[in-house]
């Protein structure tokens, strides 16, 4: 596979200038001979559908909510960095590109994190201008804070909800677009495949989910902005309906996938409580701030903990990492929270969630100082678990809620399909092993406001694309195949709901390619994986029409797409011996428990090519080189 | 605990629908309003039935997705409160609960509890945004915004779009969410330029897609799941006013 990342020559810091002047343009008045497909309209989606739309071409963008400002971006918390260096502090874009590639310990492509970098700041201006009500002091003017994996205060935020505030100002943009009539809107239609034609990405085929019709849409060039996988987990942090879907399908079509096991883990969520769970709620990290992390020093210790004496409670973090505690990076401590769990000694129900203690915090500071930094957060917890944590620790457990890993993209957001674009969490490009918070509502309007637009006219321009209309044979012939799967799916005649199945493998990819993965493990699950899809095929049971609204019918269109993609996510776990960033090998790791590197075998992107059903995909190399950054040992010591 | 649900049925759009009872037994008082459904959705697939349709997505009460009508109720009885974030042991054992879809002639049931809430995005599509392009902005704090202003805008932008102001209405008014939308704006000096447009534009759009007046009882304010203040609603109507007068 030719994996030719077309990185412009020169200095990096004159890469993204000296390409946006060698790019080719198209005319304004020949702009609107050409129709862009833009799926999914999260932070990525909706800028660029609304930014290609305005700069005059025609788009059509989709979505499978009932409204394009429902998609996941909106659940972020915490805030969006941008290198504005607002508050004097030394902040630059060379300092936020290094952290970007420090934090995803050294295994992003550096060209395109320097342009991320780069593009920052107009991303505030942007969002400002267009009404997003960010933070301020009482100047008047913007308010910043500070972010894990970074010394300086470049986080803007709107309250506990800036991915809600900037995706209604990207949705707004949206909306306009489509009042003006140069944006059709697809609401409630998810896209089950892509149409290539003579090698490039052509249309797609999608189904209504209200009246359940297969149909194709055309066009010069398809944008897909379609989320994570972090649901391959089944209980994440994710929305329910967050699928891989698109992703897998176009890998199926010829797409590349990059880093599939770049996963990262958050150790600070509300645990789950039963087998009905449906979904985990993260909480800010800052809590581990005051909150003290113990567990029974017994196993299968079931007294409450106020019955449980300060000699026989494990403070895990304190004695197993003195000098940072219960501040110890958020991987050891998920692994240490883990470990004790998987010793028998965690709390609550199901026995998986150790204690986060603000009692000292309490009687040293006062219980006023406790909830005026975390009022908010506590409220929340005791929403979800009616326990009150100024009186009963908090119990907490660490929990899947992003992916780094995602389709393969060149510097100009091109998969390894002519024509077939990615953009934000879908792709793989700019986090490397681990994502700093912060990051990914930067990276996806980024890629929506600032870097597509400029990119797909060069496509455009560079390549002479006849009309492809839905007429065409290759239309006819996957939207054949999408049928015929569908109709799989609706007479497997068996009895396990996809609910159960789904379940089951967020079981398997959890405990063996989860927090801390091991060879015997994956290997394991390499075995596991192909034997639950072969027994879905046979067993699963579904209920209504595939010509009506049928929840169940996506529900087992996605869980058989994941059941695929887990396969790939094991192997690739199981390829990368290194441990880096997110991904934790347990052979591969210093004496204290800290990631281990392996420069030397692993300073690359692993990507992987379809290469039919029942074959092994077959493993690409993109090799990383560092031309501005020294490679070091990730260390917040 | 056990409990009795009443969930409302309905096929399709044009099918006339009626409650239809089921008993649910083993509820645990952890489980989120959601979660319990789907245990009974679960169960209703293993005996071969259709299980009950009804919209939910992010389920940590941001996205607006959920929308149900409890015991008469949007989103349940708890203020400041979405359907998702909706415990159990609110409830007691034995309980009977009325789950309903959004009732407004301009959210026409889909299927079940789904409703069709697209006149919501039309409402914005008519001015719910500042006219900007993307590039060729001013830097960002090149524009200062007293406090006091940034933060009612923001009171006004937490609005999630679910339509509970628009069940919880006797006339099904939607003046709560189009105040919200047209305040966010009001108050910042961004939104000044097309003020008088947005706010006419908008309450049009709002009429014309079947939404009631509003008599101001502030039912929507009650329901509001992030407590959007009723004086956006009194600012808009300052503004629309204002509009009508003087364009």
């Amino acid at each position: 596979m030719n994996l030719d990342a077309k990185i412009p020559s020169g200095p990096i810091q004159e890469k993204w200038d000296k390409h946006r002047f060698e790019m080719k343009l198209v005319n304004p008045a020949n702009k609107r001979k050409f129709d862009v497909i833009v799926v999914g309209t999260g932070l990525a989606g909706a800028s660029a559908a609304a930014s290609l739309a305005e700069l005059g071409y025609n788009v059509e963008a989709f979505c499978f909510n009932d409204s394009a400002r429902r998609a996941h971006s909106i659940a972020a918390q915490g805030g969006i960095n941008a290198a504005k260096n607002y508050p004097n502090d030394g902040d630059s874009i060379e300092r936020l590109f290094y952290d970007t590639v420090k934090g995803g310990d050294f295994r992003a492509r550096e060209a395109n994190v320097y342009r991320l970098a780069q593009v920052s700041s107009a991303i505030i201006d942007q969002c400002v201008a267009q009404g997003v009500p960010f933070a301020r002091e009482y100047g008047g003017l913007l308010d910043n804070r500070s972010f894990g994996g970074a010394q300086v205060s470049r986080t803007f935020y709107a309250r506990g909800q800036t991915g809600q505030q900037l995706l209604l100002g990207a949705y707004g943009a949206l909306m306009r677009q489509v009042g003006l009539g140069t944006v059709k809107m697809h609401v409630r239609t998810e896209m089950l495949d892509v149409v290539v034609v003579d090698g490039r990405a052509r249309g797609i085929v999608v189904r209504d989910l209200t009246t359940g019709e297969i149909r194709s849409h055309a066009a010069d060039a398809v944008v897909l902005a379609t989320g994570g996988y972090a649901n391959v987990f089944y209980l994440s942090t994710n929305a329910k309906a967050c699928n891989v879907t698109a992703g897998e399908r176009a890998y199926k079509r010829g797409a590349a996938f990059a880093n599939p096991c770049f996963t990262p883990i958050h150790p600070t969520c509300i645990p789950r409580s039963g087998d009905y769970q449906s979904k985990l709620t993260l909480m800010s990290e800052s809590l581990r701030n005051d909150g003290r992390g113990w567990v029974p020093k017994i196993r299968g210790d079931r007294r409450s903990p106020a019955q449980i004496p300060e000699s026989e409670r494990d403070y895990y973090l304190e004695r197993k990492y003195p000098s940072y505690g219960n501040l110890a990076p958020r991987d050891i401590s998920s692994r240490a929270a883990k470990e004790a769990c998987d010793d028998g000694r965690g709390v609550g129900p199901g026995g998986y969630g150790v204690y986060l203690d603000f009692a000292d915090a309490i009687g040293r500071l006062g219980q006023n100082v406790i909830a005026e930094r975390y009022g908010n957060l506590f409220e929340m917890y005791e929403r979800i678990t009616g326990e009150n944590p100024y009186q009963v620790p908090m119990r907490i457990y660490p929990a899947p809620h992003y992916a780094m890993g995602g389709l393969w993209v060149d510097y100009n957001l091109m998969s390894t399909i002519e024509g077939l674009h990615v953009l934000g969490e879908a792709n793989f490009s700019d986090h490397g092993a681990n994502r700093l918070g912060a990051s990914a509502l930067m990276q996806g309007l980024a890629d929506g406001y600032f870097i597509i637009p400029y990119t797909i006219g060069h496509y455009f321009a560079s390549n002479k694309l006849g009309k492809v209309k839905t007429d065409h044979a290759e239309f006819k012939r996957v939207e054949a195949e999408v049928r015929e799967r569908i109709k799989r799916l609706t007479t497997a005649n068996g009895k396990r709901t996809p609910d159960s199945f789904h379940r089951e493998l967020g079981k398997i990819v959890w405990e063996k390619c989860g927090m801390a993965r091991n060879e015997k493990g994956l290997k394991e699950a390499l075995q596991q994986i192909p034997a639950l899809r072969e027994e879905f095929w046979k067993n699963l049971k579904l209920t209504g029409h595939s010509d009506d609204y049928n929840a169940v019918l996506e529900h087992a269109g996605r869980v058989a797409d994941f059941l695929e993609f887990a396969e790939l996510l094991c192997l690739d776990a199981l390829m990368r011996t290194e441990s880096c960033g997110g991904h934790f090998r347990e052979e591969s790791q210093m004496a204290d428990g800290e990631a281990k590197r392996d420069d030397a075998g692993f300073s690359h992107a692993t990507v992987w090519e379809y290469a039919g059903a029942d074959k092994a995909p077959l493993l690409n190399k993109e090799p990383l080189t560092f031309e501005t950054v020294k490679l070091a040992v990730r260390s917040y010591k | 605990m056990k409990l009795t649900l009443r969930i409302w049925r309905q096929k399709n759009p044009r099918e006339r629908g009626a409650f239809v009872t089921f008993p649910l037994a083993d509820v645990s008082e952890h489980m989120s309003f959601l979660e319990m459904l789907d245990v009974l959705n679960e169960s209703l697939i293993d005996k071969g039935q259709e299980p009950v349709a009804f919209d939910h997505d992010c389920r940590e009460g941001i996205c607006g997705a959920c929308s149900l009508m409890i015991n008469g109720y949007p989103h349940g009885p708890l203020p400041a409160t979405t359907t998702c974030q909706l415990h159990m042991r609110h409830f007691k054992d034995g309980d009977v609960i009325t789950v309903e879809p959004w009732r407004a002639r301009a959210f026409p049931v889909l299927k079940d509890c789904v409703t069709d809430r697209s006149a919501l995005d039309r409402i914005m599509q008519a001015g719910g945004f500042v006219s900007v392009r993307t590039g060729g902005t001013p830097d960002a704090n090149a524009l200062p915004i007293r406090k006091k202003e940034a933060d009612l805008s923001m009171d006004a932008a937490a609005c999630i779009g679910c339509g509970a102001c628009v069940a919880a209405c006797k006339n099904a008014s939607a003046m709560l969410f189009v105040a919200a939308k047209v305040g966010q704006f009001a108050h910042l000096p961004q939104g000044q330029a097309e003020r008088k447009e947005r706010v006419r534009r908008m309450t049009g759009q709002m009429d014309k897609e079947g939404f009631g007046n509003c008599t101001n009882t502030y039912d929507c304010e009650g329901a509001c799941p992030k407590q959007i203040n009723r004086r956006f609603i009194a600012e808009m109507n300052r503004d629309f006013i204002c509009a009508e007068l003087t364009e």
